[in-house]
């Protein structure tokens, strides 16, 4: 055991992440561990489903069938939440929070199929975090010039007197990290419980795991990836204000 | 003065376990959130679901508080820092 990239491999509590082999990268030693096979295996679902999704539209009609229904669906869902939060902005980001929803989205689901949600990692929550930050400030800097910055970033007191400056940063640099540890945190929690249930009273766990595996992955999944992309969006269109 | 392995392990562990008090805060605000969210489906029924989206993403932001302390609890058990 150990070596297995299934949550419920062994007998004993376990709940980490394993490295699987590793090799040399101009000197360092880097390890490939579960959480990169879990998010090659997401990606690929995703990619098939992608493929699938092109072929069909491709020869789409004006009626929709089958399969087509399904994906015309998760588009209007996904453009509706975007537009619903960002207004008018919407159209350029929806591209964007459609992916990060499907990809955390699938991420979190795939606890149901016995692998380690790669969200469970903080090296993939993280850059999602990261990702948001740069785009708040890219798009700061775009819409606003450099002086309406300062003085936003000096409020409430007067731009003359930047003491309230730090705490302003400080709440800046808090963003990513709010958001990467909520996210990383409710899907390790919920990885902590399953491995519990399974390591401690493995032999008791039968049928009723899968109350829990709805409640632990299916709903707090799903919550804590529509929190991802609201909040998300709510500071995109913060930091566009009421420009243009 | 020099402390020994255990006595760290033991500390780290009671550190852990005073780090998941931080559960409370999120308990009661979820509860006020709940409360007040039920409260407002008496007074205008038809809103129901609208309620219900808004009572549950605010009460995903309100539990962050409560993972910070098992994410600090968690390291302080697992990654054990303050071993030498």
């Amino acid at each position: 055991m150990g070596y297995g990239i299934l949550m419920s491999a062994g007998d004993e509590v376990d709940f980490m992440i394993k490295g699987l082999f590793k090799y040399s990268f101009f000197g360092h030693e880097v390890w490939i561990t579960t959480s990169h096979v879990c998010t090659l295996i997401v990606i690929l679902l995703i990619l098939a489903f992608a493929i699938a999704a092109n072929i069909t539209m491709r020869r789409a009609s004006e009626v929709p069938t089958g399969f087509q229904n399904v994906v015309e669906l998760i588009v209007e869902k996904l453009d509706g939440m975007a537009e619903g939060t960002m207004g008018k902005h919407a159209a350029k980001f929806r591209n964007y929070i459609g992916t990060i929803f499907i990809f955390i989205l699938i991420s979190n689901l795939s606890g149901l199929l016995g692998l380690r949600p790669p969200t469970a990692d903080y090296g993939v929550t993280l850059p999602l975090g990261l990702m948001t930050f740069t785009l708040i400030h890219f798009n700061t800097f775009k819409h606003h010039s450099i002086k309406e910055v300062w003085v936003d970033k000096c409020s409430p007191l007067p731009p003359w007197l930047p003491i309230w400056l730090p705490i302003n940063l400080i709440g800046d640099i808090a963003v990513p990290i709010s958001l990467s540890l909520r996210l990383f945190a409710n899907i390790l929690s919920g990885v902590v419980m399953m491995a519990l249930v399974y390591g401690l009273i493995g032999q008791l766990a039968l049928i009723w795991p899968a109350a829990l595996h709805v409640y632990l992955d299916i709903f707090s999944g799903a919550i804590q990836t529509y929190v991802f992309c609201m909040l998300t969006m709510t500071y995109i269109t913060n930091a566009i204000g009421d420009a243009e | 003065m020099d402390f020994n392995e255990n006595f760290i392990r033991g500390c780290s562990a009671i550190g852990a376990g005073l780090a998941l008090i931080a559960g409370i805060g999120p308990g009661v605000g979820q509860g006020i959130a709940a409360g007040h969210a039920a409260a407002a489906v008496g007074r205008n029924p038809g809103a129901k679901s609208e309620i219900t989206s808004t009572m549950l993403l605010g009460q995903a932001v309100a539990e962050t508080t409560g993972l910070y302390g098992l994410v600090t609890a968690l390291i302080l058990m697992f990654v054990k820092p303050l071993l030498p």
